[in-house]
């Protein structure tokens, strides 16, 4: 336990933990830790049941380091010095995490921000932490802030209001209301009618909150810093006739200002439900026009309405002044606290250029765009995967036929058998125990010059024949001289007499739905002379993809020469061929799992081996 | 979130379902019929054969007591007496302790004709739970409320500790009273209940069987007491049905994690309220009675808890459409107020605000309608700069004040000028 006097549940040095991984409300604590020039930061951990290790956070313009923990047992093991916690903890599990705390003997104040806590859940830790001396702020609350000392979670607000507000050195005013989004309103009114808060707290609008108004007065009426009280109630419940009891009883001495809302009750149905659960006043008594007029009887400063609260502060306020009780506070220096880039950015008061450009797809918005084109507009329209590779690699809004032609080129390449490079690899890696994606890799990395990449070379060799002018034996005759494999003629096994029905297939479509087929008749005068010199030079199944992939562009007007050009270049046929394979070796991969095959090892008398004799 | 009435069909319903599995010998069928607006009698029959078996009692379940005083009670009735009462009940205009409401509900079940009638009741309070017991019940129990024994157990005490048995009066019956009135309390506990009263019920046979029940719940404990409550509903008090408006911004409130809250109070007010805060709104509709428009005042509503865009631009829009559907020759004034924010993004909730100020515009001004804002929070100076630009964006007068204004300063402002 903390050697702080009872009265005092938070100063300078206090340290909580933040039960809840919650980034803005520690960043507010520690905001205000440092304009409040605190040696020492005011959060000692976080605690995160989902996540061990460290929180990043602002430390004025340096940075900290906070450590999380997943249990508040751990916590409160290693930083025996925090007695507060502040639980932001979902009403399902506000009651298990409080009732944890409450159970660490180092955790003297709890403050649980959950609305929406059941009420026996609430009755059960109230009784609880007053059977223990121990203190909660809540359920269904901001929490509360002591100025100059110690804030918990958001209130209060912006870094500008607490400043605003005079919040970072302690007045003379002790506070307490039920509303947590009155307490703030307070603490304005309160900063404009006297030398400003020591320390407000709101309780919580629900029926049974752990601690009432009373105690958080009589803990006021004890600390010596505080010369005067002010609270506001709020119709329902008995709560301020405890504090009538007090005033009458003597054990309230200092001036107290008060008001309790909810006069209008009378003039609507009895059904009306306030915001709060428990503003609702069952009994005459429990009214606020009873409860103002107990107060006042009492002997409390009670105004005509919340209008006149600001006013009766200030009365009591200079009245205390003039008696020389208490005295105006000396301001000191506030460190300033430097705007959050992500603020500054969206008020336009920065600018900073950007490091990456992305043009093709957009997640910010309500839903993510293609090419500028909403997802639900792609599914509706039925643009399928060769209209969504038409607006994520062309960005262009494809035509029908150009669409189903993709997709016709991306199922002719899916597979091709075990025996082929990509589905080999990624068998022997998914044998060897190897996840999808690592197996999937294994396959994809065997792409290229030699296997599955002459989509690209063919099209950008028979382009460049074509356009400059070469007829089809000159261009047979140059490569022969070059000593090159024409690219896209040729195969192991198929030949005139036994043809590629792939390729067949290609070429019906093409003839039935292109405008023009330049670049393929010249392919295929092509292949009628290398056929002619030898049965299995045709034009193969790669060399017919890309260079239909040319014809297509050169006759639908969507595409400009620019986008041929950069076909070419950057290779997109061979990402077609990527695309359509990954599934085949998707396919391969997850039928050897299926199997469960076992580590593949290739036979050695499949090797020759043949050592060099050193 | 708060505790919430439920009807006597229900009560009974859980309690005959329920009670068994802390009482075993514990007996009561739960024979009731809960008959609505739109329920078909004959399936009402063919599910619930005794109705033609035995008497029946059939009154109104909706949330009111002194149902016998009202002479809303018909008992010992065959099921065409049943009929009868409810061809001419149903759909009834009837007032109820000073409330006009609609008789829409009513509970069927077996008529037990009887001699004793006891009294049992369960409260809460901040320091525990306290039973009421009797063995004069029925409506007389108030009159004899000096022979109520009243037993409270502590919150963190439990039922075991509270030896029941000493407690009750002599006779034939303590032990199995004592019995009872445990499992009750533990079956009071786990289902979520916040007030529980049986008055009264009586002994046939040696057989408890309830006559009369009122019961709330608390609405938190859902999560937990979702499966055993099953397709419960909480009924709106009586002669309070909820508006179409109403009911949109209760199923937005009940889908997000702020908060939404929206009672019409008179729709023909010239008064409308849109306050963020539970407790500023309280304090805004205060500052309207005391200024004597409570006459005028058209809802009772509020926002809070960082609500999304979307959120306060339908919750905008509802209000908006609902003051702008009947012509006032004085005008109206809508007041957007609300308390300095602690972490609710006032720019983003004014973004909603704008977007619906924007699609009422001819409507507002037809209607002639004046708005005030006040707020402070998070991003107020641009919210606030938002509501100023779109005043003279669309020709309608918006007054806009900041956290150097005193909260409820807007009210006497729009209402009188001053």
């Amino acid at each position: 336990m903390s050697s702080r006097p009872d009265y005092i549940l938070f100063d300078r040095n206090t340290k909580a933990f933040v039960y809840g991984y919650q980034v803005n409300a520690i960043q507010r604590m520690l905001d205000f830790d440092y304009v409040c020039q605190r040696e020492t930061p005011s959060i000692a951990a976080i605690i995160n049941p989902s996540r061990s290790g460290i929180h990043k956070a602002f430390w004025g313009t340096k940075e900290i380091l906070l450590p999380m923990y997943r249990t508040i047992a751990e916590a409160a093991e290693r930083h025996p010095d925090a007695d507060v916690m502040v639980n932001f903890a979902s009403h399902r599990s506000a009651f298990d995490t409080t009732m944890d705390a409450l159970r660490e003997s180092t955790i003297r104040t709890v403050a649980i921000i959950a609305e929406g806590v059941p009420e026996r859940h609430a009755r059960i830790i109230g009784a609880t932490a007053r059977r223990a001396g121990k203190v909660i702020i809540g359920p269904a609350t901001v929490g509360g802030l002591t100025a100059g000392a110690f804030r918990i979670g958001n209130t209060a607000g912006t870094i500008e209001n607490i400043v605003a507000c005079k919040l970072y050195r302690p007045g003379c005013v002790g506070f307490v209301s039920k509303s947590g989004g009155m307490l703030n309103e307070a603490f304005n009114i309160i900063s404009r009618n006297s030398n400003g808060v020591y320390e407000g707290i709101a309780i919580g609008g629900d029926r049974y909150p752990g601690s009432s108004m009373l105690d958080h007065i009589l803990r006021y009426e004890a600390n010596p810093d505080i010369a005067m009280i002010a609270c506001l109630g709020e119709l329902g419940g008995e709560d301020e006739y405890r504090i009538v009891d007090a005033l009458n009883d003597g054990r309230i001495t200092k001036p107290l200002v008060a008001w309790v809302t909810g006069t209008c009750a009378p003039f609507l149905p009895a059904s009306v439900q306030f915001g709060h659960a428990g503003a609702k006043a069952d009994t005459a008594k429990e009214t606020a026009q009873e409860k103002n007029r107990a107060l006042k009887e009492a002997g409390a400063y009670v105004p005509e309405s919340f209008d006149g609260y600001g006013d009766e502060i200030r009365n009591v306020y200079e009245k205390l002044l003039a008696e020389g009780k208490v005295r105006e506070v000396v301001e000191p220096q506030v460190p300033r606290i430097p705007v959050d880039y992500s603020k500054a950015l969206s008020t336009g008061m920065i600018r900073r250029p950007t490091t990456f450009i992305c043009t093709i797809s957009d997640d910010r918005g309500e839903e993510v765009l293609y090419a500028g084109i909403p997802l639900s507009e792609v599914l509706e329209k039925n643009m399928g995967i060769g209209g969504v590779i038409g607006l994520l690699w062309f960005k262009k809004v494809l035509p029908d036929y150009a669409a189903r032609f993709i997709e016709i080129v991306l199922q002719i390449v899916a597979d091709h058998g075990p025996s082929v490079s990509a589905a080999h690899n990624a068998i022997v890696a998914s044998c060897a125990g190897k996840d999808l994606i690592s197996s999937l890799a294994s396959g994809l990395l065997t792409i290229g010059p030699r296997f599955g990449g002459a989509i690209d070379d063919a099209a950008r060799e028979f382009k460049r024949a074509y356009d400059s002018g070469l007829t089809p034996e000159q261009f047979v005759n140059e490569m022969k001289r070059k000593g090159v494999n024409i690219p896209g003629i040729g195969h192991r096994i198929k030949s005139v007499k036994n043809p590629d029905k792939r390729v067949q297939l290609l070429i019906d479509y093409a003839k039935r739905h292109f405008a023009r087929t330049d670049l393929l008749n010249y392919a295929l005068q092509v292949e009628a002379i290398t056929t002619a010199k030898k049965g299995n030079l045709i034009l193969n199944v790669d060399g017919c993809i890309g260079i239909l992939f040319l014809d297509l562009m050169a006759s639908c007007p969507v595409f400009t020469q620019q986008d041929i050009d950069d076909v070419l270049k950057h290779g997109y046929l061979n990402g077609l061929f990527a695309l359509g394979r990954t599934i085949g070796i998707i396919g391969h991969i997850l039928d050897q799992k299926r199997l469960g095959a076992r580590l593949y090892r290739h036979p050695s008398e499949d090797i020759a081996f043949m050592l060099p004799e050193l | 979130m708060a505790q919430r009435g439920i009807r006597e069909f229900d009560a009974k319903r859980l309690l005959a379902r329920f009670l068994p599995e802390y009482l075993e010998d514990f007996d009561y069928r739960g024979e009731v019929a809960l008959i609505g607006p739109e329920t078909d009698l004959d399936r009402t029959v063919s599910e619930n054969p005794w109705i033609l078996e035995k008497r029946l009692v059939v009154k109104p379940d909706q949330l009111f007591g002194k149902r016998g005083v009202h002479g809303l009670v018909l008992l010992n009735a065959s099921w065409d007496d049943v009929r009868e009462y409810l061809s001419k009940n149903m759909k009834r205009e009837v007032t109820i302790g000073g409330v006009r409401g609609v008789l829409d509900h009513f509970l069927v079940e077996p008529y037990v004709p009887h001699e004793n009638e006891l009294y049992v009741a369960i409260s809460s309070d901040r320091d525990g739970d306290t039973i009421y017991f009797s063995t004069q019940g029925g409506v007389c129990v108030e009159e004899n409320w000096d022979k109520v024994i009243q037993m409270h157990v502590g919150i963190l005490d439990g039922i075991d500790a509270a030896d029941i048995r000493s407690k009750l009066p002599a006779s034939p019956d303590a032990e199995r009273m004592a019995r009872f009135i445990e499992a009750l309390f533990r079956f009071y506990v786990d289902l979520g209940f916040t007030y529980l009263e049986i008055n009264p019920f009586t002994l046939v046979n040696g057989k408890i069987i309830p006559l009369d029940m009122v019961a709330k719940l608390d609405d938190a404990e859902e999560f937990w007491c979702r499966k055993r409550w099953g397709d419960l509903v909480f009924p709106e008090p009586f002669g309070r049905s909820l508006t179409p408006e109403e009911l949109f911004i209760k199923e937005i409130d009940a889908k997000t994690g702020a908060s939404l809250k929206l009672t019409i109070l008179n729709p023909k007010g010239r008064v409308w309220t849109m306050v963020a805060g539970g407790g500023a709104s309280v304090i805004y509709t205060d500052t309207i009675c005391d200024l004597g428009f409570a006459g005028e005042l058209a809802n009772y509503g509020e926002y809070s808890g960082d609500p999304s865009t979307e959120d306060t631009y339908h919750y905008t829009k509802t209000i908006l459409d609902l003051m702008t559907r009947e012509k006032d020759p004085r005008g109206k004034v809508l007041l957007i107020g609300g308390a300095i924010a602690n972490f609710t993004d006032v720019a983003s909730t004014f973004k909603g605000v704008v977007m619906a100020l924007r699609e009422y515009r001819d409507r507002l001004r037809e209607n002639n309608v004046k708005i005030y804002v006040r707020r402070g929070g998070p991003n107020y100076e641009e919210g606030l700069r938002m509501m100023r630009e779109l005043g003279s964006e669309l020709g309608i007068p918006i007054e806009v004040y900041g956290p150097e204004t005193h909260m409820t300063r807007i009210v006497p402002l729009a209402l009188k000028g001053e």
